[in-house]
């Protein structure tokens, strides 16, 4: 009951007008057998934000991480990419609409090497039609160029350039984190779906990403959304903090904010962070 | 050090090239004999190769498991049996189609020697890629034990459509009869030898464009879904999509050497097409030679179908009576040893998959390493 005034509260409090609003999620509801992992959960990410979504192991954020990039079909509600529903669109639609995702545990295609990993997300590349690759490959050897060209200097970027021709599988997990970041920028996204990035990246790694994030955000305009269990990153990067439990939102607000809330802290933190 | 991933497959075709050879020669003393035993043989396996690389393009390429091939070469060989064949007389044999003779007066040069040939294969690979394409809209999605489970059951319900279904394809007396292509061009004798140049141009054209679509940005995509599906997604492919793709383009070039099998024997049964024969023997090429690699496919082929026929020739020596009983067994038991050993000398097949990349990423690497090498070795000196 307290959960839902609150749930209630916040729907009201961060009203974003619908320009500003580059993602909208409206009552959305995911149950797997009789767990519902989502529940009823809306809420909007600013465009141009770093917004951090975060809560208790349970709480629904990778599934609702996975609905909105479509990798999950919603049982009810429904998802708004600047303003046009998106709820049952494919992962390759999404990305085409510039909505990019990493994963938790990385997963580029470990046997090629980290420059072909960057190239396969090329997009609107001529000669993934069998028909073109076969009659027209001097025009899939020209767009082939330019898509190395791109990724070139994607990983010079990312500060992988030295791992170009490594298999992605060889990677430590923080630089296949990179990579997948990398990966998602190739498509030249709009918005980005963070799924902890911080799990498993040494600090070095971590600083390289956070800095990369914040650059893309504050000087190129990509609306990044973040799942993330580790508050410093958090705390560094977010604004604001989505606060989720028991598959809805049920606070948000600055990490100052959040920090502050003591009935948030004590129920869905621990009161660890205080 | 001698590395194993290199003998082994010099060591197993070299063995297979002796016994193809000797066990003839041996036998016959006799130089005509070996060669009359090894062209048809060579000739089937280009045959089988064409399948086995229908298969490599589902599994060895997209992940796809088709354990139901038998389903499309039984479906490939009867299309081009109908197609080319005359009209049945509707009393020792009833079946459809029969164009054979009308695609023979086409107003094309030498009409009668290939335009019905020609017309037999590709609707042999086109139905099969229309079933493969309705199969494909349910099962696609299917994890790839259940497809396996649902493959199976459908070349079964072809197999028993072939063996009850009077009026399609004459039911169990099968098909008898199946012109051969390019037949009036050459005598009884010779035509083998044309008929194996036939096979091998057409293994040729079909390893040409797989490997021309392999090594391009189509090909990275179907690798990518073969090892994660979810994260090809996130590069922004369509996974199903693609999937489809490949299962569709490895049923038709299944279908296709199911035609160019009607055309070598000249009559078909379902019995022909047990699974054994038509899915097992597939995959034991596939799993030995390599998957994921066109080579490996060929390379499997050769061992496999080569140690496949030559054994039954063991059944001409004197051999004591409990093998001489059991020489068909003894086949399959020998088919099934050469995959243990295959597997756990080099269990990424005899001629293991390569990293590809587009031939024109190859290109591009190829020249920035020699790009670097030379800014680096003048430091060196």
């Amino acid at each position: 009951m307290v959960a839902e005034t609150i749930g209630a509260e916040v729907r009201a409090d961060r009203e974003v007008s619908s320009t500003d609003a580059v993602l909208a999620v409206r009552s959305v509801t995911k149950a797997f057998g009789g767990n519902r992992a989502v529940d009823d959960c809306s809420f909007t990410v600013r465009r141009g934000s770093i917004t951090g979504l975060i809560g208790p192991n349970g709480a629904g954020k990778s599934t609702l991480l996975n609905i909105v990039a479509g990798a999950l079909r919603a049982d009810q509600g429904s998802v708004l990419l600047d303003g046009e529903p998106i709820s049952g669109r494919r992962p390759d639609e999404l990305l085409g609409r510039g909505l990019a995702r990493t994963f938790q545990v990385p997963r580029p295609i470990p046997s090629m090497t980290v420059l072909e990993n960057l190239v396969l997300a090329g997009q609107g590349q001529v000669g993934e039609r069998l028909w073109t690759s076969w009659c027209r490959p001097n025009r899939v050897g020209l767009q082939e160029n330019a898509i190395v060209d791109k990724a070139l200097g994607i990983l010079g970027y990312v500060n992988l350039g030295r791992l170009r021709d490594a298999p992605a599988g060889t990677l430590s997990g923080g630089q296949k984190k990179l990579l997948e970041f990398a990966r998602s920028l190739m498509a030249e996204p709009k918005l980005v779906l963070l799924d902890e990035p911080a799990a498993g990246v040494n600090r070095t790694l971590m600083r390289q990403l956070t800095a990369l994030i914040e650059e893309q955000c504050h000087e190129r305009g990509v609306t990044f959304l973040v799942v993330e269990h580790d508050m410093d990153l958090v705390a560094r990067l977010c604004d604001p903090v989505i606060v989720m439990s028991q598959g809805r939102p049920i606070f948000e607000g600055t990490f100052d904010e959040v920090r502050r809330d003591e009935e948030v802290l004590s129920a869905y933190l621990g009161g660890q962070f205080r | 050090m001698i590395n194993r991933s290199r003998w082994l497959p010099i060591a197993i075709v070299g063995f297979v090239t002796l016994l193809l050879v000797g066990l003839p020669l041996e036998r016959t003393g006799n130089v005509r004999a070996v060669v009359d035993f090894l062209v048809p043989a060579l000739a089937t396996m280009a045959i089988f190769a064409v399948v086995c690389i229908g298969l490599n393009v589902q599994w060895g390429y997209t992940g796809i498991f088709n354990f139901g091939v038998v389903g499309f070469f039984l479906v490939g060989a009867y299309t081009a049996a109908i197609v080319t064949m005359p009209p049945a007389d509707g009393e020792f044999s009833t079946y459809v189609g029969g164009f054979g003779q009308t695609l023979a007066n086409v107003p094309l040069p030498g009409a009668a020697h290939w335009v019905p040939h020609l017309v037999g294969a590709l609707a042999a690979a086109g139905i099969s890629a229309v079933l493969a394409l309705l199969l494909a809209w349910p099962m696609v999605r299917l994890r790839e034990d259940y497809l396996a489970i649902a493959l199976i059951g459908t070349a079964e319900v072809l197999r028993r459509i072939a063996t009850e279904e009077q009026w399609l394809v004459n039911g169990s007396r099968g098909l008898a009869g199946i012109p051969r292509p390019l037949a009036g061009l050459a005598d009884g004798d010779t035509y083998k030898y044309l008929f194996l140049a036939l096979a091998l141009a057409t293994l040729a054209l079909i390893y040409l464009l797989i490997d021309l679509g392999i090594r391009s940005p189509w090909g990275r995509v179907l690798r990518a879904i073969r090892e994660d599906e979810g994260a090809a997604a996130a590069a922004g492919k369509n996974v199903n999509g693609f999937k489809l793709q490949g299962f569709v383009l490895g049923a038709a070039i299944m279908g296709a050497g199911g035609a160019f099998y009607a055309f070598q024997q000249g009559a078909i049964s379902p019995e022909t097409f047990t699974h054994f024969f038509g899915t097992f023997i597939i995959w034991a090429m596939l799993i030995a030679g390599g998957s994921g690699n066109m080579a490996g496919a060929i390379v499997g082929t050769y061992v496999i179908w080569g140690l496949w026929s030559v054994t039954l020739q063991l059944q001409g020596y004197d051999l004591p009576r409990f093998l001489a009983d059991r020489v068909p067994h003894l086949r399959d038991t020998i088919i099934g040893l050469t995959i243990v050993v295959v597997l756990l000398v080099n269990p990424r097949g005899l001629v293991p998959e390569r990293a590809r990349v587009s031939r024109w990423l190859d290109r591009r690497v190829s020249s920035m390493r020699r790009a670097e090498k030379a800014t680096t070795s003048p430091a060196a000196d």
